[in-house]
């Protein structure tokens, strides 16, 4: 197969930020997940958790909550304003103050026409949801004391908010506090701790609420008394869900444990039913913060940054990916843009750009060994962005003389100068105004275009060295207006690849600037792609792990596409719970493709056999062990490197030498802040 | 090993008139493990739930009637059966209170048993030796039975055993002085008769299936276990011709005076053999005593003190043992455990390589493997030893009356006659223990080099001839001694005690005209030789050789000079004993010992054997640390951990007595020098695996930076 420089970078210093709210829509079966730093996540339950958007976050601004009502995303936070994201342009919609400081709750009516949201000066607020925008009803309450949580009751007539120190029920029809639920604090020292409900829930018939002193309380609705006690954790029981059946119930903890009561009979085939603590998950380090039930799985997230995702029904007797504990930590998108030609890397943090030049070495050396680096890499630029707004997307052209990036508020693209010691940047005036937000941006492999996308189309600027101008504005003819995920060019310039958020790939030829054709639409979405620079080939990998190879100038599915589909892939490699992130192929041999996901990298071999069912799939070791002549009788299509994990980019430069980007998982866990303390043997 | 537990009492007896009778004429297994049936020997018949001692039900027949066989469990109907006067038989449930209004029926002949069988119907074996199912006979009570024995012949023993999945009956008749075993099976149908070797009838009989055969173990009065092995021929049919059964002798009993009347013996497991009403060994006789006994080394193995009248009745059952004795009958749960060597031993007495290598020992192949082919060799010489075990009995008579001169004599002509180690080991054994008692009642009697040659023989244990080293230390037979305690494998730790302060007590003149064995002589030798050569190179270039403090052979320590000054570590100790004195002490260290029953003996020595033996262990280990032991070679010498084990021992025995001893305050601030100065190095070498871990650890992340450029190869 083959030797390969690796240059093993490890100075992206990429963190991931905690996850503070989530709301799943079971209609949809999205997931929504907001985190710390105001960004907001869109994942697809039925898709393997794909991560199919991100609405990029913004300085001070913090959710605390998010509430699905139909297919509108809207959240609150401590800004006071309660937002509706526009899940098209992965944008804010519109927000609106409520005038009652710090919201720490919203949810909203089981009919889907009011959103309560529960304030610092302990008024719950009702609105009215409209077309476009939310219109205030009324205030309910308004005592001292701030409302942490909400739970409207399925009827939609009554609402519980969990306060300090107590819980209570506000009726709608009069707007009065209805009940008063007493909630005790803690034991020994916590005793003149005030005890904050977290969380609450309105069943049908009882009233669940989650407290500071770590107790899951049962409340009986009509009278308003404690029915069960259940001491979950010493510190704070944060979130509670339950699922749609009423049954099953968890809650999360400080501890990182997730807790599940069911709603079990009491004697077995009888009637009387008990909530009863089964099971005790710990999957987290930190805080649970969120947890959303979906059917067969509770996705559970918090201060650790990790979304697990754990199966419920755990006694299948056959393995599958629906069946395994998932743990998503990393970005289903690239952070990384490569300049291959110039071996420059640009590393794309929230609130900065750091553009960084490869070393390199004169040395070389058997497998296995670190060659002596002769020229240390060089932090060329670091680029702060103007404004609030996160980065969304960000590029540098191949050649390394330009560099683009976009906010929700706006594009820059900067044109840098490099001499031997010296570097300068100037910012391009005048970008065009069609082009003033863009979901991906990308450069022609001669750097003579930048292509940015809005939900709508594809735009085309001409780079000068004098400046830019615009050419002309590509839409596909579907006139789907979801988000661009993905855009690939071929090596010549002369096709552009599109793929958005709904699995549809549109190609352009851009030397006509006009429509080229479509890629058939495959169930699963696209989670890279690349075009061959020899063949032009269309190389797709979707979030299912299947691989597809369009020929662009045949408009069809290639031969070995059909014969990978036809013979199936592994089922190892099916099973693998990253999507892939990055296609690649090598300039030197135009049978290799290179693909990564998070924990590995893998070189496809176009001309060798794929794995059949029964060979094995891992056969790197296998193989190593072989003389040489018999290698080639054993090994199949897929040579998977596991050396480097867990992997943020790959790329292969010009030169023939490889890129991998780490992110080591202890220097993530060093950053995190302290878990709470706990009691261990010994301490 | 085995083990006897505490002893609880189900019921208490019935003892019939005269109290020579035990009141209970049998104990059967009942529904579950933990319940039996136990019939009286006059009237009724109850029930008992072991663990809680409570009757679960209890049944009397009318007086006037007798019940003749002891009651049965049938789990296959759940029924209890019995026999009243020789021919009724009587089946009821557990929910039948009166037993007169239950099923009863009358058969025409007298019934000897009824038999339970494991996963089948019951057997009931008529007087006359006629055996039929108990479904049959009740379905025709009146039908005619066949006499198999002959009118004067009575039945001593009977068993039901299941061999290869069938069961097989076996019992013994006893006819004109001759023992018959007759064995019958159902599946194929077959009978055979066997005549058992020596004509008497055995006290008590215990079978045990073992593959291919029935294993009959036989309690005579005279004190013998004999093993007989009882094949299963596949093929039926009805051999009628008188087979002989041969036999091999298992233990020899002491019995004391006269023969044993009441006792009895069920074997346990193929190694194990529990016996009542025979006395053990060192304590006297008349007492009695619950013994567990290992066949395979003659070892007993766990011993219980029954008090009041033995009986002679012992029935096993689900792994509890029940003894009528005096006014009561107990109920001793008990555990046998695979015997292996080292079990029966105790502890190992030496541990690393040097005991097969020193002759003293013979390699002993583990025992439970080896039966198959000792088997084989033992049907070959049975004959041959029979023969020899009369003329053994001979030869025991003869030694009683003989001199000395020709003890010896005979003792070597009988060691160097019979090179059967099976025959030497049993009468081994009985020699000494009868040369002993000699020389016990005659104070001018000693044998000594008798003695000495059949402890060489290795087929002596403590338990086997307690009294010869106790016999030998009066004597102040040293020398002998010397041979006991290398050779004994189970010394309690009283006896070594006793020889310790023997030992100690002793003066080294007297001690050095005893000639003992010579290798550990020129061990102790050379270790003190060695201490005089190296003092005297020290003075002849003056140069003072840093001493190694470190034990068991490490490397030198860098502790600071002062530590290792001359002064404060006096590893050049002169050796405070003589060199007969520290041979002895040496075989002392390397007897097995349990330290908790040694602590206790250890209380008993003098202040000054105390002093004077710390002081010889202190020397030992200084000789030690200099790793001058390992320059000596010796096929048996006491290891350091046995030396260190002995110091702390002793200290923890008498820590008062040395506090308060002016004469031992500088052996205690030496020791206490030594333990400070091993806190020490242990603290660096923590200290050095601290260092030594963080290194390994910088070793492995170092390899973690920022970039790095690497070469990989894909295949």
């Amino acid at each position: 197969m083959g030797e390969f420089t690796v240059h093993r970078v490890r100075f992206f210093h990429y963190m991931p930020s905690g996850i503070c709210a989530m709301a799943f829509n079971r209609r949809t079966e999205r997931l929504a997940v907001a985190r710390t730093d105001g960004s907001v996540e869109l994942y697809s339950r039925t898709d393997h958790f794909f991560q199919e958007k991100v609405v990029p976050g913004r300085q001070q601004r913090s959710i605390q909550a998010l509430c699905w009502v139909g297919k509108r995303l809207f959240g609150a936070g401590l800004s006071g304003e309660i937002a509706e994201f526009d899940l098209d342009n992965l944008r804010l919609k519109f927000s609106q103050d409520a005038y009652g400081g710090p919201i720490w709750s919203i949810v909203c009516n089981p009919q889907g026409t009011h959103l309560a949201a529960g304030c610092e000066d302990g008024t719950v607020k009702l609105f009215e949801i409209l077309e476009d925008q939310i219109r205030f009803e009324r205030n309910m309450g308004g005592q001292k004391g701030r409302i942490i949580s909400l739970a409207w009751h399925s009827s939609g007539t009554k609402i519980a908010a969990g306060m300090i120190d107590m819980i209570k029920v506000f009726d709608l029809d009069s707007g009065n506090a209805v009940q008063r639920l007493l909630v005790e604090r803690g034991s020994r020292m916590q005793q003149s701790q005030e005890c904050v409900v977290w969380s609450v829930l309105f069943l049908s018939d009882i009233i669940v609420s989650g407290d500071s002193a770590g107790k899951v309380k049962m409340w009986d609705v009509n009278t308003g008394t404690l029915i069960k006690n259940h001491q979950v954790t010493e510190w704070d029981v944060l979130t509670l869900s339950v699922s749609q059946d009423e049954t099953s119930l968890f809650a999360g903890t400080s501890e990182g444990t997730v807790v599940q009561f069911q709603l079990l009979d009491v004697v077995l085939g009888q009637e009387e039913k008990e909530w009863v603590r089964t099971r005790t998950f710990k999957n987290h380090t930190h805080d649970v913060i969120a947890l959303a039930e979906a059917d067969t799985v509770i996705i559970s997230g918090g201060m650790d940054t990790q979304l697990v995702v754990r199966p419920l029904l755990d006694k299948l007797d056959f393995k599958s990916r629906d069946s395994s504990l998932l743990k998503i930590l990393f970005p289903q998108r690239s952070l990384v843009s490569c300049a291959k030609k110039a071996g420059l890397l640009l590393f794309q943090y929230p609130t900065h750009l750091e553009l960084w030049r490869l070393g390199d070495t004169e040395g070389h050396g058997p497998p296995g060994c670190i060659l002596p680096v002769s020229r240390n890499p060089e932090k060329l630029l670091h680029l702060k962005i103007k404004g609030e707004d996160h980065v969304c997307c960000s590029a540098v052209a191949p050649c390394g003389e330009w560099i683009a990036y976009s906010t929700t508020s706006g594009i820059r693209l900067y044109r840098l100068q490099r001499d031997n010691k010296n570097v300068s940047i100037t910012k391009v005036p005048k970008l065009p105004k069609v082009l003033r937000h863009a979901h991906q941006l990308c450069f022609s492999p001669d750097s003579s275009h930048l292509y940015g996308t809005t939900s709508s189309a594809v735009h085309v600027v001409a780079l000068t060295s004098a400046g830019c101008k615009f050419e002309h504005s590509l839409k596909p003819k579907s006139g789907s207006t979801h988000p661009v995920r993905l855009l690939a060019v071929s090596s010549d310039g002369k096709f552009l690849a599109s793929a958005n958020s709904n699995s549809e790939i549109h190609i352009y030829n851009m030397h006509k600037l006009k429509a080229h054709c479509t890629v058939p639409v495959y169930r699963s979405g696209v989670s890279a792609m690349g075009i061959h620079p020899e063949t032009n080939n269309l190389v797709i990998v979707h979030a299912d792990h299947q691989i597809f190879e369009f020929s662009i100038e045949q408009m069809q599915y290639t031969d070995w596409s059909r014969r990978v589909q036809k013979e199936g892939l592994h089922h190892v490699w099916l099973e693998r719970d990253t999507p892939v992130i990055n296609v690649t192929f090598n300039p030197q041999n135009p049978n290799h493709v290179i693909l990564h996901d998070s924990y590995m990298f893998c070189i496809i071999d176009q001309s060798l056999p794929l794995p059949d069912r029964k060979s094995q799939f891992h056969n790197q070791l296998t193989l190593k062990s072989l003389p040489e002549a018999e290698r080639l009788k054993h090994s199949h299509a897929f040579k998977e490197c596991k050396l480097y994990q867990p992997l943020l980019c790959v790329d292969m430069l010009e030169n023939q030498s490889l890129v991998v980007v780490e992110r080591p998982l202890l220097d993530i866990t060093t950053n995190l802040p302290a878990p709470v303390r706990q009691k261990k043997f010994a301490t | 090993m085995a083990a006897l537990y505490e002893a609880t009492t189900l019921c208490v007896l019935n003892v019939g008139p005269g109290g020579s009778d035990s009141g209970i004429s049998g104990i059967e297994p009942s529904a579950d493990d933990d319940q039996v049936v136990v019939t009286d020997s006059a009237r009724s018949v109850t029930v008992y739930k072991v663990s809680d001692k409570k009757a679960l039900g209890s049944w009397t027949v009318k007086q006037g009637q007798t019940v003749t066989c002891p009651a049965i469990y049938n789990p296959q109907t759940s029924e209890y059966v019995v026999v009243t006067d020789s021919k009724v038989i009587r089946v009821w449930k557990d929910s039948d209170i009166n037993i007169d209004r239950a099923f009863k029926t009358t058969v025409s002949a007298d019934v000897w048993r009824v038999l339970s069988v494991p996963d089948s119907e019951p057997l009931v074996l008529f007087q006359r030796g006629a055996v039929r199912r108990l479904d049959t006979l009740l379905a025709d009570p009146q039908q005619p039975v066949e006499n198999v024995l002959p009118e004067e012949a009575v039945i001593r023993w009977s068993a039901v055993l299941n061999v290869e999945q069938q069961p097989c009956l076996m019992f013994l008749s006893e006819q004109k002085g001759e023992t018959l075993l007759l064995m019958q099976r159902r599946h194929p149908d077959s009978a055979a008769r066997y005549r058992l070797e020596g004509g008497e009838a055995p006290l008590s009989c215990s079978a045990l299936p073992c593959d291919g055969g029935v294993r009959l173990f036989c309690l005579y009065s005279s004190g013998s276990v004999y093993e007989s092995v009882v094949p299963i021929r596949g093929a039926g049919g009805v051999v009628e011709e008188v087979q002989p059964l041969p036999r091999t002798l298992l233990l020899n009993l002491p019995v004391g005076e006269g023969k044993l009347e009441s006792a009895s013996a069920v074997s346990l497991d193929d190694a194990h053999v529990a016996l009542v009403g025979v006395p053990h060994p060192s304590a006297g006789p008349g007492k009695d005593f619950l013994c567990i006994w290992n066949t395979n080394f003659q070892t007993l193995q766990a011993a219980k003190e029954m008090a009041g009248r033995i009986y002679g009745q012992l029935w096993c059952s689900c792994g509890k043992l029940y003894v009528p004795h005096g006014k009561s009958l107990s109920v001793i749960p008990f555990k046998c455990q695979k015997s292996s060597l080292a079990a029966a031993m105790g502890k190992l007495r030496q541990a690393g390589s040097n005991v097969p290598a020193s002759g003293l020992y013979t390699s002993v192949p583990s025992w439970t493997a080896a039966t198959p082919d000792m088997r084989s060799t033992k049907r070959t010489l049975l004959r041959s030893r029979d023969v020899s075990f009369l003329r053994l009995n001979q030869f025991l008579e003869d030694v009683k009356i003989a001199s000395a001169e020709e003890v010896q004599k005979k003792v070597s002509a009988f060691l160097s006659n019979l090179k059967n180690l099976h025959v030497i080991q049993v009468a081994a054994g009985g020699l000494a223990s009868v040369l002993v008692s000699r020389c016990q009642e005659q104070p001018g009697f000693y044998p000594h080099s008798a003695l000495v040659q059949l402890v060489h023989s290795q087929c002596l244990s403590y338990s086997v001839c307690p009294h010869l080293l106790t016999l030998a230390l009066e004597k102040k037979d040293y020398a002998l001694c010397q041979f006991c305690l290398q050779v004994f494998p189970d010394i309690p730790e009283a006896v070594a005690c006793s020889c310790l302060k023997a030992f100690l007590s002793e003066s080294d003149g007297t001690l050095d005209t005893v000639s003992l064995e010579r290798d550990s002589v020129a061990f102790v030798e050379g270790l003190i030789a060695n201490s005089t050569q190296e003092g005297g190179e020290t003075q002849q270039n003056g140069f003072c050789p840093t001493t190694q403090v470190e034990d068991g052979g490490g490397g030198p320590t860098h502790t600071t000079p002062a530590v290792l000054t001359r002064s404060s570590m006096p590893l050049d100790m002169k050796c405070p004993v003589g060199l007969h004195k520290a041979v002895l002490l040496n075989e002392i260290l390397q007897v097995a010992y349990s330290d908790c029953f040694l602590l206790l003996h250890l209380k008993t020595l003098s202040a000054p054997q105390v002093i004077l033996f710390l002081q010889y262990l202190q020397f030992l280990y200084g000789k030690y640390s200099q790793d001058l032991h390992t320059q000596v070679s010796a096929l048996r010498s006491p290891a350091m951990t046995q030396i260190l084990d002995w110091i702390c021992l002793l200290v923890d025995a008498h820590f008062t007595v040395l506090v308060m001893a002016p004469e031992a305050r500088e052996l205690l601030s030496h020791l206490h020098k030594v333990v400070r100065l091993q806190v020490k190095v242990f603290s660096e070498l923590g200290k050095i695996e601290g260092c030594l871990q963080a290194l390994q650890k910088a070793k492995q992340s170092g390899d973690v930076c920022q970039y790095s450029i690497e070469v990989i190869e894909l295949f």
